[in-house]
């Protein structure tokens, strides 16, 4: 048993049931309906340009990018241009393929010790795809529930629907984003807690936005499929949170508030904890920086003025010894 | 170390499944083998640094000043506000662990906070419990915890456990860079005083004298002069070597290691042969500096401001003698100073000129600022350009592979420029695997200024991956021959070797070069610059270099 993740299944658990409770028991549809939603929105807009600009405000004062590639050297010698750029360019598309395809994380091998004293580094993907499954499957999901918060709702966002929905299983079509974001975070889950050393350094707040998510998928899933909320009603509602006229319709149910509860709460938490990395991924200077300090300086804003120990004072120093050697001085004596 | 040890029951040993009590519960123990001694108060002082003072890492009094905690968080405070790495990398790690497995002293140790996350966390605990709202509200869960004496040491312990060779940094979806929170982490200790003497004394030596060994000037020409007998007699060619002259045309700085200690001397002679030759066949001038006599800079692991108080002298000393441009020798760590460092710390170098190879007319366009060519560079131009006289079949003895070192790897991508070179050089080049090369190299487990003698247990525990993609080639193609652009290399990997792959022997790549090249008026060669016989034509390289047990070199 693992206090970690229990804590945070505890955390979530209670999140749950003090939506569910406070709705269907206490009819505080307002407070979690629209109170807790506006704030949350705010504190992670908020939040969320704080810590950027709170980031920018520190200067890089070295161009220090880790070099993944041939550099740009002698003309006859291929550079990499993208895993070692030497211009804005490279670096744009380093970070893209960074952003859109983590190609970090696909560099990704597992170590293994074996008999007879060999080490290899074995084919290791899963991190890389299930990342990238959960990732785009977050982003559609998230792009889909436009539809509720516009009207009419864009062609662009119609045809998403269509693809998302490829597979038609009856009435309503099965998002496909729904299920591969929950299966993805469900191995994000199982890997950090079969894998020894993922395991060891996972922090209860490492599993709290897992269990997070995963109860919002599957709260998303079952009004969906399973109890059918009022898709009307929701739209309603909806329209009301960003036109600035709440509304609260009648039978809404207490699932759609713990849905809409467990959301707000992963939009306050993101600003405060390492779901920052959507942000700061941007501005890491291992990465977004070219490699090309040797021809063209990089200016360090605090450039510190340091004491040093000049020529003259070495001369000083060894002026006898050097003479004697025949190494010419500045000065005689 | 003096019996042969038992490497392989060592190997079976590593258990990299961490136990199950949580890191923050497990106290640090320090083990004997696994860190280098407190600096000597006098090397603290002669630079100016605080607190200098007898201390020993196993006392339980560290002497540390009243305030030491006030000390720490002011200096994490000013360094978060410059570095914007240092914030970035405290704030967005997601714990993924694929930075895990590819820290070479984790795999050598198994010791879980040897993984570059949790080294990295062990700093980023403490941020949270101090700067971060989260961790104010969260406190342990959110991975914070106040900073104590046990906290302080533990950072000691593995600030001074991590080579600062980036190769986590690779594979980080972030580019989160362990080397760069080590760095930081140790300008935090040294605030303390908690300097090593592997990195103090070397760099109050280089501050002083001008290089790291403290090898004054009368010294320093007299060691290279005992080169030029050393190379008289196995070429039968007498070289000049010149010294802090005015108006050469280049200047040339290299580690002192190389100097001072086999087989980085073989190197150095190489070098002395390549400037006789170009100077002979083409009137190039390439001058030394005693005031200048050191590539490396241990600044860079102690904190930015010595860095670039060594650094300095580079500059100056070519302003001085007027040269056209700095040609800098083989080094790992010197090199991540001159392309990553130099030019924004000491720079405008609008004082010399825009590197030409005056022998090729090569521009070195990628140098226009900084100034400094890499000597592998300019001798692959040479080469390129035909412009050295090679006979690359006196290193037929040899089976060569290269070890990237972790510097000019992922602070540079310094990749094909040694591979052509050796090829041009040496008749059997093989390469280890390719998740053990370039970029994703393996450090010979003694960077930072980690290569003292008694973490030896340490330095062979974190080589491990190393040596054992070298004992692949060697099985898979008999090579017998590490070769390496770094003069730490040049130091640590022959012990590394002699524990893990006795019959493999190391060699920087100028000794490569010169063993081939032709120099004009040589004698008839029966001997390399090692003293040893060369070979037939005929003859098999797999009889070569089959060293006895490790002496301990
Ligand atoms: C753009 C580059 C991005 C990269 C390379 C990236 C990478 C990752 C990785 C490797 C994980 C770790 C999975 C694990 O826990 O084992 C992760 C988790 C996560 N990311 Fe991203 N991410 C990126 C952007 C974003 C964005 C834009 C969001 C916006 C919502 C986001 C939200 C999350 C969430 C919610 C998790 C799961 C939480 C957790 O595991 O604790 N990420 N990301
Ligand atoms: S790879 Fe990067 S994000 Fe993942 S655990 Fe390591 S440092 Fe953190
Ligand atoms: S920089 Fe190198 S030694 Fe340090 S943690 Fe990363 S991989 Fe390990």
């Amino acid at each position: 048993m693992n206090v970690n993740y229990m804590f945070s299944l505890l955390a979530v658990v209670v999140l749950i049931l003090l939506a569910y409770v406070g709705v269907e028991g206490a009819g505080l549809q307002v407070l979690f309906g629209v109170i807790i939603p506006y704030i949350a929105v705010f504190i992670f807009i908020a939040g969320f340009v704080y810590r950027v600009m709170d980031w920018v405000r520190s200067p890089v004062p070295f161009r220090i990018p880790s070099t993944c590639g041939q550099q740009k050297s002698l003309p006859w010698i291929k550079e990499n241009k993208i895993d070692n750029p030497s211009t804005a360019g490279g670096v744009i598309v380093r970070m893209i393929f960074e952003i859109l395809f983590f190609r970090s994380l696909f560099r990704n091998t597992s170590c293994r010790l074996n008999e007879g004293a060999k080490i290899t580094y074995v084919w290791e993907k899963w991190l890389w795809l299930a990342a990238l499954a959960f990732h785009y499957s977050f982003l559609t999901v998230l792009i889909r529930h436009l539809r509720f918060f516009l009207e009419p709702v864009p062609v662009c966002l119609q045809l998403l629907e269509k693809v998302d929905s490829f597979f038609q299983l009856g009435l309503p079509g099965l998002f496909l984003s729904g299920v591969v974001l929950l299966a993805a975070v469900i191995f994000l889950f199982l890997r950090r807690i079969y894998i020894p050393q993922v395991r060891y350094i996972s922090l209860a707040s490492d599993f709290f936005p897992l269990f997070l998510i995963i109860s919002i998928a599957i709260t998303g899933i079952f009004m969906r499929y399973f109890t059918k909320v009022d898709i009307v009603g929701i739209k309603e509602f909806a329209m009301g949170l960003v036109t600035l006229h709440p509304t609260i319709p009648d039978g809404l149910g207490g699932l759609f508030y713990v849905h809409l509860f467990l959301v707000s709460v992963l939009f306050v938490y993101f600003p405060f904890s390492k779901l920052m990395h959507m942000g700061g991924v941007f501005l890491s200077p291992t990465r977004n920086l070219p490699n090309n300090n040797r021809a063209e300086r990089h200016i360090n804003p605090w450039n510190p003025s340091v004491k040093l120990h000049t020529y003259q004072e070495y001369e000083d120093d060894f002026r006898e010894k050097m003479i004697e050697a025949g190494l010419p001085v500045e000065k005689e004596s | 170390m003096s019996e042969r040890l038992k490497s392989d029951e060592d190997f079976s040993k590593i258990d990299l499944n961490p136990s199950k009590t949580g890191w923050m519960d497990t106290p640090t123990v320090i083990k004997d083998g696994m860190f280098c001694f407190a600096a000597k108060p006098q090397s603290v002082k002669t630079l100016d640094l605080p607190y200098s003072r007898e201390w020993n890492p196993k006392h339980d009094d560290w002497k540390l000043p009243e305030n030491w905690k006030e000390i720490i968080y002011e200096g994490m405070r000013d360094r978060l506000d410059r570095f914007r790495t240092f914030k970035i990398f405290m704030d967005i790690c997601v714990r993924c662990g694929a930075c895990a497995d590819k820290c070479h002293f984790f795999i050598g140790t198994g010791d879980p906070k040897n993984m570059p996350v949790l080294r990295a966390e062990l700093i980023r605990s403490v941020y949270k419990n101090d700067f971060t709202t989260f961790g104010k509200i969260f406190g342990k869960l959110g991975g914070a915890r106040p900073l104590t004496l046990d906290v302080l040491k533990e950072w000691w312990y593995y600030f001074f456990q991590c080579s600062e060779c980036r190769r986590c940094s690779v594979f980080c979806p972030y580019g989160i860079d362990t080397a760069e929170i080590t760095i930081i982490g140790r300008e935090l200790l040294n605030l303390l005083g908690l300097n090593i003497d592997w990195i103090a004394t070397p760099v109050s030596n280089c501050y002083m004298t001008g290089n790291h060994m403290g090898i004054q000037p009368h010294a320093f020409v007299g060691m290279l002069e005992f080169f030029v007998d050393d190379i008289e007699e196995c070429t039968g060619v007498r070289v000049n070597p010149t010294f802090n002259k005015k108006g050469a045309d280049i200047l040339f700085v290299t580690p002192s290691g190389d100097v001072f200690g086999d087989p980085g001397t073989y190197t150095c002679m190489g070098y002395m042969i390549l400037f006789h030759y170009l100077k002979e066949k083409y009137g190039l001038e390439v001058t030394w500096s005693t005031y200048a006599s050191e590539g490396g800079n241990f600044g860079l692991f102690t904190s930015n401001e010595v860095m670039k108080r060594l650094n300095s002298k580079m500059y100056a000393e070519a302003k001085r003698l007027g040269v056209k441009w700095i040609l800098g020798g083989e080094c790992g760590h010197m090199w991540r100073v001159i392309n990553q460092y130099m030019g924004t710390m000491n720079g405008p170098a609008d004082f010399l000129e825009e590197p030409v190879n005056p022998i090729t007319g090569t521009k070195f366009e990628n140098a226009k600022s900084t100034k400094m060519v890499h000597i592998v560079e300019f001798t692959a131009d040479l080469i390129k350009h035909g412009k050295l006289d090679l006979d690359p079949s006196r290193n037929d003895n040899l089976k060569v592979t290269f070890h990237d070192s972790c510097n000019p790897a992922r602070g540079m991508g310094f990749f094909e420029e040694p591979r052509y070179v050796i090829k041009n050089v040496c008749n059997n080049y093989y390469d280890m695997p390719r998740n053990c090369i370039k970029e994703q190299t393996f450090c010979c487990g003694s960077g930072s200024g980690l290569n003292a003698s008694e973490d030896m247990e340490l330095r062979l525990a974190g080589g491990l991956p190393r040596a054992n993609a070298v004992k692949y080639v060697n099985e898979k193609h008999g090579v017998n021959m590490l070769a390496c652009i770094c003069a730490i290399d040049r130091a640590v990997l022959p012990p590394l070797m002699g524990y893990w792959v006795p019959e493999v022997d190391v060699t920087g790549i100028h000794e490569l070069v010169t063993n081939a090249l032709i120099i004009p008026g040589e004698k008839e060669k029966t001997v390399n610059l090692r003293g040893e016989d060369i070979p037939d034509k005929e003859s098999d390289p797999d009889e070569y270099y089959v060293r006895p047990a490790f002496s301990g070199r």
